[in-house]
């Protein structure tokens, strides 16, 4: 058996786990550590310039790749520079390993230098974390923390070290465990049959019935089986915004996104349909509008392999917790049996009058049934998604921060694969889009990445341009300027009579243009409409170079459709500046 | 809805704040809290009262379940249980006041475990609402301090909560 230093079980643990990329920053507490990685780890370290970009860019690789993502810091600042990114990736239910390093252990509690409790400070944003207190224990911690990360609903693992379990003189015998045994840890395998049975015969009585899916289905690698499911019974299906591409979005069957900004056919078909299948969803504030008036006529099956996500807002009828996966295979299954039994069902004249009814909403209000959006000299945002998805052909990764141009792509980008959308959904963290991307574009070099951007989330995470450069990752960033921090003014617009209060940069503006050149990367203006299509197509053709494209939009644009609220259902919607439902 | 929670949880460090920690992160309630190591070295034994209602009770439960240093846990309310409070209380006892704290000791069937010139503390246990009424029926006395443990429970007949 090999003999090993804390340093070096770090550095062959994580190879042994087959991690492809380290995002981390080096410190006093992790030099033992970088130490090792340096002498012996073929797993390739990339060097960010700010630790939240490090688990930005973990998070996007994860998403995109679905295999954990790994995050290297130091104490203290590194640690706490990485919490924001953590909390993102625990919102969102993101497979993350981040290891950080701790004073060394007597010095623990004296307030030493970079000394900080990452796992108290981390302890509401973790699915789980541990601190290692013996050199020999990290093995077998790393094996658990990888498991604990990928299992059941999936989100972030800290290990905080100690610096004195890495040095380098105190050697132990390495063995990387194969399984794991957490007596208090049995994430669900299968849901339960009778449930399963119940939600297919209740699924098949449906009349007005509306599948709502949400990130679990791409978390789960199901996206094929609820699409067989759906066109199975030809039920019409809602995406959330973490669940955009788990259903086509080209397919008929396709709603389009549910919420506060989903469409006007999703929430309304939602608001008055009679049985609801929730997939991976669960229920947030910004899909339901006002809990209590939630689709008042539906019942509701939901599917959820974490069992705090079943009523937790929205009561359901049938709750099914386990893993999406299973539990579709099961409900196809029983469905078929069903259905061989008694094949009038489901009552496809009641289904037809529900599709002409959803027609009908289509046809009326419908975000790709025509143009919504309004008309000025200037460029529309929505005019350039469409025509990133153009120059894209529909098959790019599409990371994102956190505003207007987050819900646009949402809206006009469309996804038809899953793994494709890459936003920060729950916790809504600007910064997110540019380190996500340089994540994607590691583990996907070949394929297209754009970051769909604006000018306030851009410059949480701009330092990164630098780590693009050192890594040659030629992403494209897509900047929707208008010279506002866009989704604040709307709700200033629709709520404060216009008062903007500190939304604007006035002319403090950088040069972007010169800003990015300096970084060695290429940046083009888009000022003109005329010219849109032709400059996305010469960013495109720039295959080995990171474009910045900073597109001069309408600043007067909002987002909509919009929820109202307070108090509003699901059916309730600003369609317009001045038309409501 | 009063509700006594009765928990397994690894004997780790760190442990108990996640508990606690998702009280206070998702505003629930702690009444009392009672914990200890049990006969295996490697689980302590924690007894939790709050109080909600049912859905809070059940997110509360389910919640508690998704920590991965909780082991097992139950809701003792929901069937046939024993609680035990434990108190100590210090008061001022002198001249006729003595006699008289001595019988209401007595008669809550408390014992006197200290005994000073001017002082003296009593020991008493038993629900949390018996444990009220004796510090109600001390109103007279001059209470100098209390103490308490906070609610253990336990299951009674054949139910247990084990590995």
């Amino acid at each position: 058996m090999e003999l090993l230093s804390g340093g070096e079980m770090i550095a062959k643990a994580l190879e042994d786990e087959g991690v492809e990329y380290i995002f981390g920053y080096p410190g006093g507490a992790v030099l033992h550590i970088y130490d090792a990685l340096f002498k012996t780890s073929k797993v390739p370290h990339v060097l960010v310039r700010h630790e939240q970009a490090a688990t930005h860019a973990a998070d996007g690789y994860a998403r995109a790749t679905g295999k954990p993502g790994v995050v290297l810091v130091t104490s203290g600042p590194g640690a706490t520079n990485a919490i924001t990114g953590i909390a993102t990736a625990y919102m969102d239910s993101i497979p993350m390993v981040v290891l950080s390093g701790q004073v060394a252990t007597h010095l623990i509690g004296e307030d030493a230098f970079q000394e900080t409790d990452m796992v108290g400070i981390s302890r509401p944003i973790v699915k789980h974390s541990f601190m290692i207190r013996r050199a020999e224990d990290i093995p077998a911690t790393i094996r658990k923390a990888f498991h604990i990360a990928t299992t059941g609903r999936p989100g972030p693992v800290v290990i905080d070290i100690p610096k004195d379990c890495t040095r380098p003189d105190a050697k132990f015998e390495y063995h990387y465990p194969e399984t794991v045994k957490l007596r208090s840890y049995a994430p669900a395998q299968r849901g339960h049959t009778g449930q399963i049975r119940k939600a297919a015969k209740l699924l098949l009585s449906a009349k007005r019935p509306v599948i709502y899916a949400g990130g679990g289905v791409i978390l789960g690698e199901s996206s094929e089986l609820l699409t067989r499911l759906a066109r199975k019974l030809n039920y019409p299906v809602t995406n959330t915004l973490m669940g955009l591409g788990a259903y086509p979005a080209t397919d008929r069957q396709f709603l389009g996104m549910l919420g506060m900004h989903g469409f006007y056919e999703a929430n309304m078909a939602m608001h008055h349909s009679d049985v609801i299948l929730a997939v991976g969803a669960r229920f947030d504030d910004r899909v339901t509008n006002t809990v209590s008036r939630f689709c008042p006529g539906a019942k509701i099956i939901h599917i959820d392999i974490d069992p705090t996500s079943i009523s937790k807002t929205v009561a359901a009828d049938i709750p099914i917790v386990g893993p999406v996966q299973s539990v579709l295979e099961d409900l196809l299954d029983i469905l078929e049996s069903l259905q061989e039994k008694d094949p009038k069902q489901p009552d496809t004249a009641a289904l037809g009058r529900w599709w002409q009814q959803i027609d009908e909403w289509r046809a009326k209000h419908g975000l790709w049934t025509g143009r919504r959006y309004g008309e000025s000299d200037r460029i529309m945002p929505q005019q350039v998604i469409e025509s990133l998805y153009r120059v894209t052909g529909g098959d790019a990764y599409v990371t994102s921060d956190v505003g207007q141009h987050q819900m646009f792509a949402a809206q006009y980008y469309k996804f038809d694969k899953p793994r494709r959308w890459i936003n920060s959904g729950g916790l809504g963290t600007m910064g997110f889009g540019l380190p996500a991307a340089m994540g994607v574009k590691l583990a996907f070099p070949d394929m297209e990445v754009a970051c769909v951007t604006g000018e306030g989330s851009i410059q949480m995470n701009i330092q990164e341009l630098s780590t693009c450069k050192q890594y040659s990752t030629p992403i494209k960033i897509i900047n929707l300027r208008n010279n506002y921090l866009g989704m604040v003014k709307q709700w200033q617009d629709m709520q404060y009579e216009g008062r903007y209060a500190m939304s604007t940069y006035e002319d403090s503006l950088p040069d972007f243009m010169k800003l990015v050149e300096s970084y060695g990367h290429v940046g083009i203006q888009v000022t003109r409409l005329e010219e849109l299509d032709q400059r996305m197509e010469e960013a495109f053709a720039m295959k080995d170079r990171l474009v910045f494209l900073d597109i001069f939009i309408d600043p007067m644009e909002h987002v909509y459709p919009m929820h109202v609220a307070p108090n509003g259902a699901m059916k309730d919607m600003w369609l317009s500046k001045n038309e409501r439902t | 809805m009063r509700r006594i929670i009765s928990i397994l949880l690894e004997n780790e460090p760190g442990a108990l704040s996640r508990v606690i920690g998702l009280f206070s992160q998702r505003g629930y309630n702690i009444e009392t809290l009672n914990v200890a190591p049990t006969e295996d070295v490697t689980l302590s034994r924690l007894t939790l009262t709050t109080t909600g209602d049912d859905k809070t009770m059940e997110q509360i439960t389910k919640q508690l379940n998704k920590l991965v240093d909780v082991v097992k846990l139950v809701d003792l309310s929901e069937g046939a249980h024993i609680e035990r409070d434990l108190m100590l209380i210090k008061v001022r006892a002198s001249g006729a006041m003595r006699d008289e704290i001595k019988r209401t000791t007595d008669i809550f069937r408390g014992q006197i475990v200290d005994v000073g010139p001017n002082t003296y503390t009593i020991q008493l246990t038993g629900t949390g609402e018996k444990l009220d009424s004796f510090v109600a029926a001390m109103a007279e006395a001059d209470i100098l301090e209390v103490v308490r443990s906070g609610v253990a429970g336990i299951s009674r007949g054949e139910k247990v909560l084990r590995l």
